[in-house]
């Protein structure tokens, strides 16, 4: 009798693009597959919130910044990129507190920051927002679409269309969250849920960790990053965290609407949200006729599936979002993989 | 929008091959359409190698080099690559208004000592000032000449099954140093620019060896654009090993902090040289002690990369498609 397949889910981008550069998945025993999460920022930033940064970035006095990855994110409107080539005040910036020093240098902008990202990224927009307090800078604003791994992973592990044996668990977000909340999702959803750096063979160890406690069925999470988590994680950066968000629902790109999966400004800060700021209303997108990133970020389909991948959409004229991030699968497929 | 120019027409990734290829098609003759490095021009018997190439690049002075430097080494290099000897070359400037003297002047000293190094002489030049905002402070065009020494061989953009590749030292400096200046992450390193004229070590390699069939050097879109591109013109497959390339430390982690893949990323004193295997190790010691053996030619995956992973794995490398940008997390 065949034995079914051990399926395993890496629920970060970075996990996805260095199994593909190390080649990982040819070395896997026939009956382990990997498949790919919703854990690449840009892939899930939902239509909508992409169409409010580029609706905002028209406005006159608006310089829009941004991290790199979400310049070529297409919208119903075009990309940020496109409206920099447009003449619209776009910049890439490396760190959030650049944002501040722009904000300082023009006093007649608006300097908005179009911020994405889990809990990794978050808490350093949070302390950016806090040093703008601090310093009364008052034409910076965020527009917050900030996400949480741990409402993506339930909604993943209660799915009935999935079946996952297992998470492969992203050691950056676990650095600030550390391994606790985990706990949750092994023994409720009986899920083994195992943390791992983006070595070649941290991916190797952690992948062999996961085997052995499904094969002797066992749902713990572990830790296979010990030089940079532990259990309770970076108690300051969600003491930040907290003091500036609160958990909102929010729509995920694919996914639609998780509850309590996002993060949005308390009232105490909401001068700086970009939403309240510029109250821009978005037409209901539509769906891209061929895309299936929606499946792919749930992992209910792989790139290989798409008949646009490699003709219609690649990552110079990306279509789906999975194609845009250089984290995301299809890009990580196209690349590595084809 | 299809009707503008985007960044990632400049880029070295595939929308700048298409563009050069579609404005190359109007001026399509014998020579331009072998799309070397170098032009090669047959003028009573002897040949000349010319090449030109715009420099833009932000910051203007950099750690291991500034705009001036680039622009000498940058043509003397593409001279070389066509195993040329660089002798002449022109100096274009374009200037926008209100650029400091000083400035200029530190760059034309940069340029002077860079010829001086590269034994190349200023010929011709020319300058244009434009008004502010048409430019970014200075953009520099140079035009190199150079005269090739056939003695029966020649150096052409296409490989042969069996030979091997090298290269004389480790990847992806330039491109992390003009990052680390521009955006002034703080990385406390020794990350330098790797911007060097290469003509000389150009000579060591081809008196090692009569068997070199290219000579490259990967430039914008980094190592794996440059294999692609000659992957493509010989119709050959090309096999490199990535523990076999060099690379130092500093810069893999900078590289790995921003989530950038070195293969990508600009070199400006780099160049691979495929030559016959047997000749292989006398080309490496010609070279000295950073160049490796990194790979090979293969008459199977026809016009196609593939790296052995030091995992024991392998995958395709492609061509760059379009800007590496740092990851979000």
């Amino acid at each position: 009798m065949k034995r079914s397949k051990i399926k395993l889910m890496e629920v970060c981008g970075t996990h996805t693009m260095a199994i593909a550069r190390f080649g990982i998945k040819k070395l896997l025993p026939e009956d382990v597959e990997l498949i790919s999460g919703p854990g690449c920022p840009v892939c899930v930033t939902s239509e909508t919130d992409i169409d409010r940064a580029i609706e905002i970035c028209r406005m006159n006095d608006v310089i829009m910044t941004t991290f790199g990855d979400m310049m070529r994110v297409p919208g119903a409107s075009g990309s940020l990129s496109e409206m920099k080539a447009k003449g619209h005040d776009v910049r890439v910036l490396y760190s959030p507190l650049d944002a501040l020093s722009i904000a300082k240098k023009n006093p007649k902008k608006k300097v908005v920051f179009m911020g994405v990202g889990f809990e990794t990224t978050s808490p350093t927009i949070a302390a950016t927002v806090l040093r703008a307090k601090e310093e009364k800078i008052r034409n910076f604003f965020v527009l917050a679409n900030f996400k949480l791994v741990f409402p993506a992973l339930r909604a993943i592990s209660e799915s009935k269309k999935l079946n996952i044996d297992g998470f492969i668990c992203p050691g950056h977000v676990s650095v600030i969250t550390g391994s606790a909340p985990y706990e949750r999702i092994a023994t409720r959803y009986k899920k083994p849920c195992v943390i791992m750096g983006f070595e070649a063979a941290d991916i190797i160890k952690g992948i062999k960790s996961l085997i052995k406690q499904i094969k002797s069925h066992e749902s713990k999470a572990e830790i296979e990053y010990k030089r940079a988590v532990n259990r309770k994680g970076n108690k300051t950066a969600q003491d930040i965290l907290g003091t500036v968000f609160k958990v909102e629902d929010t729509e995920w790109r694919g996914l639609g609407v998780i509850p309590k999966s996002g993060l949005k400004f308390k009232d105490k800060f909401q001068h700086f949200d970009a939403e309240k700021e510029f109250r821009i209303k978005i037409a209901k997108h539509k769906k891209i006729r061929g895309c299936i990133c929606g499946e792919v970020l749930q992992g209910l389909k792989a790139p290989r599936d798409c008949k646009m991948l490699g003709t219609a959409c690649t990552p110079s004229k990306p279509i789906g979002p999975c194609m845009v991030s250089s984290e995301g699968s299809c890009a990580a497929y196209y690349k590595y993989e084809r | 929008m299809k009707d503008k120019i985007t960044l990632a027409h400049g880029n070295g990734g595939r929308l700048m091959h298409e563009l050069i290829k579609r404005l190359c098609l109007k001026f399509s003759n014998k020579i331009l359409d072998e799309m070397a490095d170098a032009a090669e021009l047959e003028v009573s018997k002897k040949s000349l190698a010319f090449s030109t190439d715009s420099y833009v690049i932000k910051p203007l002075f950099f750690p291991g080099g500034d705009i001036g430097k680039l622009a000498v080494c940058g043509t003397v290099n593409d001279i070389s690559m066509k195993g040329a000897t660089p002798l002449f070359i022109s100096l274009a400037f374009i200037i926008e208004e209100g650029l400091p003297i000083s400035v200029l002047d530190k760059i034309t000293q940069s340029i002077k000592e860079a010829a001086k190094k590269a034994k190349v002489l200023v010929v011709t030049g020319d300058i244009k000032v434009v008004e502010k905002g048409a430019a970014d402070k200075i953009f520099i065009n140079t035009s190199g000449i150079g005269v090739i020494d056939h003695s029966g061989r020649h150096i052409g953009a296409k490989a042969k099954a069996g030979d091997a590749i090298i290269i004389n030292g480790p990847i992806a400096e330039h491109g992390m140093a003009i990052l680390n200046a521009r955006e002034k992450f703080g990385f406390v390193s020794n990350i330098k620019s790797d911007c060097r004229n290469l003509n000389f070590e150009v000579r060591k390699c081809l008196r090692a060896s009569r068997n070199i069939s290219v000579l490259r050097d990967p430039t914008r879109g980094g190592l794996a654009t440059t294999l692609n591109e000659i992957a493509d013109s010989s119709n050959l497959g090309i096999e490199i090993h990535e523990d076999k390339i060099p690379i130092r430390p500093s810069v893999k982690k900078m590289c790995d902090i921003l989530g950038f893949d070195p293969l990508y990323v600009a070199n400006e004193g780099k160049f691979i040289s495929f030559v016959s295997a047997k000749d292989a190790q006398k080309v490496r010691r010609a070279l000295g002690g950073s160049a490796r053996v990194i790979g090979q030619v293969v008459s199977g995956h026809k016009k196609s990369v593939h790296l052995n992973t030091k995992i024991g794995s392998s995958r395709i490398l492609q061509t760059l498609e379009s800007d590496q940008l740092p990851r979000i997390c």
